[in-house]
Parts: C-alpha cells; sequence; structure tokens
C-alpha cells in the first residue's frame, strides 16, 4: 500500500488515478501518524515551497516524513515534493525538509525565447543508473510545468538531467528517497512504468 | 529544448464526441472517452475537451465526461465551454483536469483569469479566444476582432489587445481559433498566430484549419506557434498522431516520439 501525502498542494488524485490504472494500491492521507507507518510514500505537490512547507510544519507531517524517510522507507517526491525535500528554497526564501543537501533555484534564462514556467515535454538524461528509470531510453521525453529545479550539492545525488538553456537536474535521490521534477504521473506510458518501478523498489 | 506540441480537441456534446464545422451543423463521431485513449496510445501530446453542451441541465455529463478520461489518459488535458465561475473551474480540475480554457466568460468578466489565476497558478489557466478578421479600425487595430457565441457575436475588442490583457491578468497559455480557418482544413490562420506570438511570452497554441501535417509545420515555423490543436484530421482517422508526428520530425521538428516508433 502507498501512502500519498496530503498536504493541500495541489490535485493529488492525479497520482492516485495513475496507481488505480496500474492496479497498485494506495490512500491518501494527511495523518502523521499513517505517514510514519506507511509501507512506501510518494510525496507530490504542486505549488509554493512556502505555503506547502507551512502546512507540513503544523500536521507535523514534516517530523513524519522525516522519521520515515530515516527508518528507510521508499519514498518518491514528485515535482514540489522534489523541490523541499531540499535543504533550502529561493521560493518565498523557505527553510524545507533537508533530506538531500542542497537547493531548490528559480530559472534565470538568459535567452529571451525560454519561456518561465518551463512547461512541456522535453527530454531527460540518466547520469547515474537507478532502479526507478530503468527504463528510460535516450531520446524519452517526459512532462514538466515548473518554475523553480532542484540543485543538489553532491553530484552522486542527481541521477537523470534535463536541458531548458543549460543542464538542470530532473532526477534526484539518496538511499532509500527518489524525486523527480517532472510529473510522472502526466508522463504517458513511460511515467506510468516509473511509477511502477517505485512500487516494486527495494532500496538496499 | 522543449517539443512542439500536438494537441487533440474534442467537442463534447450531451456527452457524445462532436465536430463543428464553422461552428454549425455539429454532427456525431462517437464517445469522447474512447477517442481520447486512442490518441493517447498513438502518443498524443496534450487533449483539450470542449463542452459545447447547449443545455445546462447536461452538464453533469461532461464532469463524468472528464472523470472518465483522467482515469485512462496520462497526458495533461485542459476542458472548457460553459466555465464561468472559479467554482466551475474547481470542479473540472476535481474531476480530474491539469487545467481550464475560458473563452467567453472571460470576455465578459475579465476578472474571470486573474480570478482562477490565483486559485489554481498560471499554469492551469489557458485563454481561448475566437477570432476572425475585421477591417482594421481605430477599435480593431490589428484587423482582427474577437467573436463569441460560436463566432455570431462581434465584441469590439482587438484580439492582438486582447491576448496582451490575457497574459496581464495571468493567463498561463493562448489558444488562437481562427474562425476564417475553423473547419476549412486549408491550413492555420499563419499571420494571426504570429501576431499573436510575437506579442506574448506565454506559449500560443494555434487552432482552426489543420488538414494536413504540413499545415502543422506551417504554423510551428512560420506562425510561431508553440503547439497546433488538431481534431477532424484524428478524428475521420485520415491522419494519426504517430503520422503527423513521424512528418514533423521528417522536417526538422522537435517532437516526442513514441517508443515504438523508435
Amino acid at each position: 500500500m502507498i501512502t500519498i501525502v496530503d498536504y493541500q498542494a495541489g490535485n493529488l488524485t492525479s497520482v492516485r488515478r495513475a496507481l488505480d490504472a496500474l492496479g497498485i494500491p494506495c490512500r491518501i492521507s494527511a495523518d502523521p501518524e499513517l505517514v510514519r507507518r506507511a509501507e512506501c510514500i510518494i510525496f507530490p505537490g504542486v505549488g509554493a515551497a512556502g505555503a506547502a512547507m507551512t502546512v507540513l510544519r503544523a500536521r507535523g507531517l514534516d517530523q513524519a516524513l522525516a522519521e520515515a524517510f530515516r527508518a528507510g522507507t521508499p519514498i518518491l517526491g514528485i515535482c514540489l515534493g522534489c523541490q523541499i525535500v531540499l535543504t533550502h528554497s529561493e521560493e518565498d526564501d523557505t527553510d524545507c525538509l533537508n533530506f538531500i543537501p542542497g537547493q531548490t533555484v528559480r530559472f534565470r534564462p538568459t535567452e529571451p525565447a525560454l519561456k518561465i514556467p518551463h512547461m512541456g515535454w522535453n527530454e531527460v538524461t540518466t547520469t547515474r543508473p537507478h532502479p526507478l528509470l530503468a527504463h528510460l531510453r535516450p531520446g524519452d521525453q517526459v512532462y514538466f510545468v515548473h518554475s523553480y529545479y532542484p540543485r543538489p550539492d553532491c553530484p552522486e545525488d542527481v541521477f537523470a538531467v534535463c536541458d531548458y538553456g543549460g543542464l538542470f537536474p530532473a532526477a534526484i535521490g539518496r538511499a532509500n528517497l527518489f524525486a523527480v521534477q517532472f510529473h510522472a504521473e502526466k508522463s504517458g506510458p513511460l511515467g506510468l512504468q516509473i511509477l511502477k518501478n517505485f512500487a516494486e523498489w527495494k532500496p538496499c | 529544448m522543449l517539443s512542439k506540441r500536438i494537441i487533440a480537441c474534442l467537442d463534447v456534446r450531451d456527452g457524445k464526441l462532436a465536430k463543428s464545422v464553422r461552428f454549425v451543423n455539429t454532427k456525431d463521431i462517437g464517445d469522447p472517452v474512447a477517442k481520447a485513449r486512442e490518441y493517447y496510445e498513438q502518443g498524443l501530446d496534450e487533449l483539450v475537451l470542449y463542452d459545447i453542451t447547449a443545455s445546462s441541465d447536461n452538464r453533469a455529463i461532461m464532469i463524468e465526461v472528464v472523470e472518465r478520461v483522467a482515469a485512462q489518459v496520462f497526458i495533461p488535458f485542459s476542458v472548457g465551454g460553459g466555465l464561468r465561475t472559479v467554482e466551475d473551474c474547481r470542479r473540472v480540475l476535481l474531476a480530474g483536469a491539469e487545467k481550464v480554457n475560458v473563452n467567453t466568460a472571460a470576455v465578459q468578466r475579465p476578472e474571470l483569469i486573474a480570478e482562477a489565476a490565483r486559485a489554481f497558478g498560471s499554469q492551469a489557466v489557458v485563454l481561448s479566444m475566437d477570432v476572425r478578421r475585421a477591417p482594421a479600425s481605430e477599435a480593431i487595430p490589428s484587423g482582427y476582432e474577437i467573436v463569441t457565441h460560436g463566432g455570431r457575436a462581434p465584441t469590439g475588442l482587438d484580439a492582438l489587445a486582447w491576448a496582451r490583457r490575457g497574459e496581464a491578468l495571468g493567463a498561463g497559455e493562448i489558444v488562437v481559433n481562427s474562425m476564417d480557418a475553423d473547419g476549412t482544413k486549408q491550413g492555420y490562420e499563419i499571420t494571426l498566430t504570429r501576431l499573436i506570438a510575437e506579442a506574448v511570452s506565454i506559449p500560443v497554441i494555434a487552432s482552426g484549419g489543420g488538414g494536413k501535417p504540413e499545415h502543422l509545420y506551417d504554423v510551428l515555423t512560420e506562425g510561431k506557434a508553440d503547439a497546433a490543436l488538431v481534431a477532424s484530421m484524428l478524428h475521420y482517422g485520415e491522419y494519426t498522431v504517430g503520422a503527423i508526428k513521424a512528418y514533423l520530425a521528417g522536417r526538422g521538428i522537435r517532437v516526442r516520439k513514441m517508443k515504438d516508433e523508435g
């Protein structure tokens, strides 16, 4: 059973629908106790980092997630959930969960033709092998909608990159945590495969 | 770099698929959910469901269609038609859409764009505009006028000025639908599309007139569109999404390919 963390950050039902279509059992919960005891956690979200952290702290979900992370529970972050696992976000100058050392920073395009948010289908390239990205082939594209991106301090925490006026990390991870900046649940059959890989993932 | 997007538009009336030709004589051509799934499997990038139901009694049927599409189609999709309030928008987003398309209601009350952008973020708000050529005048300096009610009602709004206003109010994307080209299958309105695309810094989706893959090529290059909306080209089985993309890729346009196409 996958627990999808509800912290009032966007539409969680699209992740649930994708898991339903894959036949993977899941529930949506805002209860820190259920998050603490979850077998697997998906941490999605769209919206602003400041508001998200405020809700997580008010509900005690930040502590519950930290305990689950330390206990080795497989965790998948998506979009905003990929940004607030870092130490700090430039968005609203927000201190975040600090599961992976690093910063979430805003796109600063030097070419005026590059529109912000970065929205649409773009190519992702694996930089380090990871079981969740096992089906990713050169040229494969996934769906992005974001104005900020994750920038871990350690290069070994980056597993895939994408080019938008320069390379940025599109998938990051450490131990039992993996996080994607793109919307796996809206990235067609490839995105569904990544969710399936997560459900089957046994981090060591 | 981002790929150019191919977006299929499904006009839905009373829960059934319809395709309008110059917005009159709509003809029922099947189940929108089955079509959406078929195009998804062909590698479609995005979907628009447009509710053309006349009676508000049948709006609940549309929500059901949105829910069924969301359960089977794992690409972004937007819903438009008859959305007048933030609550209307919230309902379709909760049913599984990523974005809302506002059109006539935004012309009548432009604040709707700002309210929806505040509530859901600009990325969720698409301003759809129906445009018709008009003699250039003081009120319509671009020579393109916004029309509503399926093209029957001129508004006196200049299309270029309206596009800029929509962006300023918080729209995240603009669909430029040419009423002159719609249903003709003679090609998109390149001049209009380019005019708008050069005036705003949000993505522009060309709509109306697509009849063959080279029309998409023209509007994605010369017309400077970020995406092209297709309808009858797909609905009558003349082309598949894959065939359109293969054509575009062959001419050097960056598109997302499905795995089995190598």
